[in-house]
């Protein structure tokens, strides 16, 4: 990377924390920076996973987790969140339906945003199909409702039951970059920076060691950490990226952030609390659903939305009122690595 | 049953899957401080010694978490599963409180809704392969 964007000799390390690789490199950039040895750092995330055929990058994903035990088992990663899912549905009541307004919800927002990877709501994506079909002279499918599209298993297969192809983030081509400097030089390089005023990470045993599948210890910890450094309450926060690589991992994550009680956040999808225009908007930018999931880049992508939201660079999606503050969450693995960020703007 | 420690097995993958191949669930039981745990540990997560024991579980649990597959991996297309013929991987917790993740036999995969996260399971044992690829994965059968 170093070499394609003219930055050698500086140093140039890859940071490798599977899907948290993002948000792990923002933390060693600002740990580097909050040490006195550089003063700026340029954290770039990027991925390439479009030239593999699905069935290569179910098995290279896979690598994240724990082969002899996990993936032995017949477990994949959509595999693993359909079984938090299945623990989740069991515990609190929550429908596969729950699930699907996520995904209309997310869309809802990707479709705002220009560098979505399938930035359309599932309303046009369906009547698309529709259109598609009487093009090619098909007999057109018999959706009335988005609802009867995401219930159709030909439009909407099942990929790891309950969770469906619109549950899962897609394979996705991606990157984004963020400029680091120490607090003193910000305003050399902009009139409005952005402050990293909590930074958390943690780390967790595999799915199967928890005590309690429907939340991820991991994220909680990080989120508590990072509150109790920036002295701010997820009260007080008014917008935040989750890493809803599927569905239900944004509901566990709208609850470990502390957004939400224990098993209220499957519900807010759907009572619009987490719209963009709701009371805790989450995934403004669409999310790893909608924007799409390049994994080393995905949370780093997630400051990008949240550096446009905070300075009213965010266009059509612009989310109403001030943000003074806003939050990160970026999950590797099934939580084994979680990592949370909240910024803060200051004039 | 532990062993004499001039037999006793190194705590890794490759023990587990060679006591799976002689039908057994072998966990790692800590002379320290007695926990145990499945996965099998060389160290105590919760002590960090390093003394530590084989010991075969009671081979019951319940389900606390599971799904159905269509989008398989190569080892699992391999073995004759995917979108066709979906199957069951599922979280067990033994009644020693320790949990594994295993494959779900006995239930019916293509109605997962009569698949109840709570349901009584016993261990059991899924050969594949022949001469030296043959492999034993460890799976729980739903005993109702």
């Amino acid at each position: 990377m170093a070499d394609a964007v003219g930055l050698t000799p500086i140093p140039a390390t890859r940071v490798e924390n599977a899907c948290a690789s993002g948000a792990a490199a923002l933390r060693q950039g600002l740990l580097a920076i909050a040490s006195g040895m550089y003063d700026a750092v340029l954290v770039g995330g990027v991925e390439k996973m479009t030239n593999l055929p699905t069935a290569d990058v179910t098995d290279t994903l896979a690598a994240a987790a724990d082969g002899p035990f996990e993936i032995s088992a017949g477990f994949t990663f959509p595999g693993f969140y359909a079984a938090i899912a299945t623990a989740y549905m069991a515990r609190y009541g929550m429908k596969p339906e729950h699930l699907m307004n996520v995904a209309i919800k997310n869309h809802d927002n990707g479709a705002l945003n220009p560098n979505a990877q399938f930035g359309v709501t599932i309303q046009k994506w369906m009547e698309g199909r529709i259109a598609s079909a009487i093009k090619k002279g098909k007999p057109a499918p018999n959706w009335a409702t988005i609802w009867d599209f995401l219930h159709d298993d030909s439009a909407n297969p099942m990929v790891a039951y309950p969770l469906r192809l619109f549950d899962c983030s897609p394979i996705t081509d991606g990157a984004a970059a963020l400029l680091l400097v120490a607090e003193e030089r910000g305003r050399e390089f902009t009139d409005h920076p952005l402050y990293v005023i909590g930074s958390a990470q943690a780390s967790d045993v595999s799915l199967h060691d928890r005590a309690d599948l429907t939340t991820l210890p991991a994220a909680k910890l990080a989120s508590s950490q990072a509150y109790e450094m920036a002295g701010v309450t997820a009260k007080d926060i008014r917008i935040a990226e989750v890493h809803d690589c599927f569905t239900i991992a944004e509901v566990a994550a709208s609850e470990d952030i502390g957004f939400f009680a224990p098993g209220e956040g499957y519900r807010v999808a759907e009572n619009g609390l987490a719209a963009r225009h709701g009371a805790k908007p989450i995934n403004t930018s669409g999310g790893l659903k909608s924007k799409g999931h390049p994994v080393g880049a995905s949370g780093v992508a997630q400051v990008v939305e949240i550096w446009k939201q905070m300075r009213g660079e965010a266009g059509e999606r612009q989310v109403k009122g001030d943000i003074p503050l806003a939050l990160t969450h970026n999950v590797g693995a099934t939580g084994s690595t979680c990592v949370v960020h909240i910024f803060e703007r200051r004039d | 049953m532990n062993e004499t420690s001039e037999t006793i097995r190194p705590f890794s993958a490759a023990s587990f899957d060679q006591y799976l191949a002689e039908g057994k669930l072998m966990a790692s039981r800590c002379a320290g401080c007695n926990s145990m745990h499945l996965p099998p540990h060389a160290i105590c997560p919760k002590c960090h010694s390093a003394n530590m024991d084989w010991v075969e579980t009671s081979g019951k649990g319940k389900l606390a978490g599971f799904t159905v597959i269509y989008i398989a991996p190569t080892f699992m297309i391999e073995q004759g599963f995917g979108r066709e013929n979906p199957y069951v991987s599922g979280i067990v917790e033994l009644e020693e409180g320790v949990k594994i993740s295993a494959r779900i036999t006995g239930v019916d995969a293509l109605r997962p809704e009569t698949i109840r996260v709570g349901a009584r399971l016993m261990v059991d044992f899924i050969e594949f392969g022949e001469g030296e690829k043959k492999r034993t994965y460890l799976a729980f059968r739903a005993t109702g």
